[in-house]
């Protein structure tokens, strides 16, 4: 038991939650900041007035106010992406190929985890479930989702990449978006032919719906209820210990070794005994499972969920792992939060911030615009090394 | 050898030819087509399966006196996947099959406008059970009529409602269709005629998360919530907005009206002040002519019809009608299909499950009936039991 105690190697736990930690709350304050200064500057204009005359309070109160909601709400989806970008990023760094189809991936995963839900819910064992059981199958609803996705992706791996991989890049890439329109209408054909129609909605149980309220702040004529969902909660609680799960298989285990040393030099790592081909699928794996994950969770937090729902949060993960550094797993994190606050701060307050002229609709152009800053400048990513291209 | 082979593939070829020829002869024993288009896949299938079964049952049933006449009348259905780009490739379909006289179409304003003006261009007569958007018939097309009521006068309609209700403050969001950002339009505008405060105006094509969106609309506590658009983005909104706190009501259009809103939203449209939605399609009940019609499509379909089938059997009956008077006007023979749009034009108060239909000169009813309804179940399966909390006739504005 000591042994096992002791082959722990606690840095590598800690220090992705620290990780996570610094973040959070760096891009959270950034952003605030951010928010900030724009309104005090827009305080005295027009903008100001305008918001005065609406909502009967400052543009400054109004921004401070809504804070800490806009910053959990960026949290949320934030920690959503960066589970995805894992994905993306993983298979990167030991392939240097994009899997377009990890979005689809994480679809599959979301369908199989609200089936089963689905299914328990048409017995009546969800209605009557205590708090405990709700847990329990919730659990068991993300287990599903993720050996689905993971199996997924092993397979697609095996069919429709590895025979290609002495091609030319382009080729497995052309694959990728070939399997993911594939697994787009598989998903439509077989939830057509099952159910009828394939646009499921997550049933309702447990208190996953509830919130923990911290407070109430007044703001003008209206008080602000401060709290957050129990399933935002959930969502971040999982995919922290997702990520740090995957940093402690990648950074401390032998198996993580492999995973490593196959990224630096497949050949090599072939000739000192790694069975490169069962690496690589155990990438596809992992990844597979943390997408899967990741689709529950988020059919969990956003309610419905049809075959395309893996688009744009795929895209957005993608861009995710790349802004942080594709192939770079803390990269991953970092890119996700920054995507999701970002995104959330412009959609909350753009509409205000410009009278109503832009709206919400607009949030995308930010994490996009963000994207093309950054391969402008840095186009290795934030925390990616700038590596000479292998030969 | 190769001689025989040569002679093999002759007498397929032929056999194969006589088969045509004796196929296109039987098929000219004067066959009538009556096409629908409705989503029949996707997020409103709920709703356009059931526009189609409507029509589908009105053909079953009222065909008798074309049948009499001689005539083969056959129902081809067509799935507009609520997309605008599929509405007007099957348009161009319909209008180059010569057997089909009339359309029964479309349940998204967004789709109806550009196809129809495929009908328009060759004369097809378009009979619409649902689509709401001005638009629809003010471009004064002969070949266009529908047998609801209009966007211009529902969006009115809501606004009332809301300001009986005591609200003094709005928050609107529409899903940038030209159904639902039309009807939002409408809503704005009345309510900030008769004195409502609009906190804001957002369009959004999102359909899972709403949070970025929900931050204002949290923030400004509006005694109301409108949404202008469908039911599969509505509900998510609506629950999301519940669950960030907000107990206002809430408020939304005839494309709410699915009983997909309730498998969604759930409790969350009972608490707090409530949800209500405006149509221009009571739940097939409230109308006295169709007990019949609930009794035959239960039986039928085995299930209880959703809104609008009512609309697409009444639009099927029209159809059949004007078909049948052009024919009687051409001595028994099949129409033109200029007659039959004639023939839509010239009936006069057609007795229909849902009402009685005149159809003035740009093809709105002379009269239409407009509804506030509460939503009564959490329970999907209740939802045509949702309860009628105001009825008003109006004529549409000239």
């Amino acid at each position: 038991m000591n042994r096992l105690l002791r082959s722990i190697n606690v840095t590598e736990l800690l220090r992705p939650l620290g990780h996570v930690l610094a973040f959070s709350c760096g891009s959270a304050a950034l952003m605030s900041l951010i928010a900030v200064s724009l309104a005090l500057v827009l305080d005295r204009t027009v903008v100001g007035a305008d918001l005065l005359d609406r909502y009967n309070v400052t543009l400054f109160t109004y921004t401070m106010v809504n804070l800490p909601q806009v910053v959990i709400d960026g949290l949320t989806i934030g920690f959503v992406y960066a589970a995805i970008a894992l994905g993306y990023t993983m298979v990167y760094g030991v392939l240097e190929f994009i899997n377009f189809a990890h979005s689809e991936i994480f679809a599959v995963g979301a369908f199989v985890g609200v089936e089963l839900l689905i299914a328990l819910d048409a017995t009546g064992i969800l209605a009557g479930a205590s708090l405990v059981m709700a847990y329990a199958y919730l659990i068991l609803a993300i287990l599903f989702g993720m050996i689905a996705a993971g199996a997924l992706a092993v397979t697609v791996e095996r069919v429709a990449y590895r025979p290609l991989r002495g091609a030319s890049r382009l080729v497995p890439l052309i694959s990728a978006i070939g399997v993911s329109f594939l697994l787009q209408d598989i998903i439509r054909l077989v939830e057509s032919l099952t159910t009828g129609q394939f646009n499921r909605i997550m049933p309702t149980f447990g208190n996953f719906d509830g919130r923990i309220i911290f407070g109430k702040l007044a703001m003008g004529n209206s008080t602000i209820t401060l709290g957050i969902a129990i399933k935002s909660i959930i969502v971040i609680v999982a995919a922290v210990v997702m990520l740090v799960g995957l940093n402690y298989l990648v950074n401390a285990t032998r198996i993580g070794k492999a995973i490593r040393a196959v990224a630096q030099d497949r050949k090599t790592a072939s000739l000192m005994g790694i069975n490169v081909n069962k690496i690589i699928s155990l990438t596809f794996l992992v990844g597979g499972l943390l997408g899967g994950a990741a689709g529950v969770l988020y059919a969990l937090k956003f309610t419905r969920i049809d075959p395309f729902v893996g688009f744009f949060p795929g895209l957005k993960a993608f861009t995710a792992a790349v802004l942080g550094g594709i192939g770079n797993m803390t990269g991953a994190l970092l890119g996700g939060l920054v995507i999701g606050m970002l995104e959330t701060f412009a959609g909350s307050y753009m509409g205000v911030f410009t009278m109503g002229a832009l709206g919400s609709e607009y949030k995308d152009i930010f994490a996009f615009s963000i994207l093309i800053l950054v391969l402008i400048f840095r186009p290795q990513g934030l925390m990616g090394k700038h590596v000479v291209q292998k030969a | 050898m190769a001689k025989f082979r040569f002679s093999f593939y002759a007498t397929m070829l032929a056999t194969g030819l006589a088969l045509a020829v004796c196929g296109s002869a039987a098929a000219s024993e004067k066959v009538i087509k009556i096409a629908t288009q409705s989503p029949l896949s996707g997020d409103q299938s709920a709703v356009g399966v059931d526009i189609k079964r409507g029509a589908e049952l009105a053909l079953e049933q009222l065909a008798g006196p074309l049948t009499e006449m001689g005539f083969k009348v056959d129902l081809a259905p067509y799935d507009d996947q609520a997309n605008p780009d599929s509405g007007v490739a099957n348009a161009k379909r319909i209008v180059s099959d010569p057997q089909v006289l009339a359309i029964v179409g479309h349940y998204n304003s967004g789709v109806q406008i550009p196809s129809s003006e495929v009908y328009h261009t060759s004369g097809l007569a378009n009979i619409s059970p649902a689509n709401t958007n001005p638009k629809v018939t003010t471009r004064g097309y002969l070949e266009v009529n529908r047998i609801v009521g209009r966007d211009d006068v529902q969006g009115v309609v809501g606004a009332d409602f809301a300001v009986s209700k005591g609200v003094k403050t709005a928050f609107i969001v529409h899903d940038k269709t030209a159904y639902g950002q039309g009807i939002a339009e409408f809503f704005r505008k009345r309510a900030e005629e008769i004195g409502i405060k609009v906190l804001g105006f957002e369009g959004t094509e999102e359909k899972a998360n709403f949070d970025a969106l929900l931050s204002p609309v949290v923030a400004g506590n509006p005694d109301v919530v409108y949404f202008g658009g469908m039911a599969f983005q509505a509900a998510v909104l609506f629950k999301q907005a519940r669950e960030r706190g907000y107990e206002g009501m809430f408020l939304s259009d005839d494309g709410f009206d699915s009983s997909d809103a309730a498998k969604i939203g759930g409790k969350t449209l009972i608490a707090g002040g409530g949800t209500f939605y405006s149509t221009v399609s009571g739940p097939a009940s409230v109308y006295p002519g169709t007990a019949k019609f609930i009794a035959d499509f239960k039986a039928k379909f085995n299930a209880d019809p959703q809104p609008f089938a009512a609309q697409g059997y009444d639009s099927m009956a029209i159809s059949l009608k004007a078909i049948e008077e052009a024919a009687r006007a051409n001595n028994g023979e099949i129409p033109s299909r200029e007659a039959v749009t004639k023939a839509v034009r010239a009936l006069k108060e057609f007795q229909g499950i849902t009402g009685t239909f005149t159809f003035n000169e740009i093809g709105d009813p002379e009269k239409a009936q407009y509804f506030v309804i509460q939503v009564k179940s959490a329970d999907p399966n209740e939802w045509s039991s949702n309860e009628v909390v105001k009825t008003l006739d109006i004529a549409p504005p000239k």
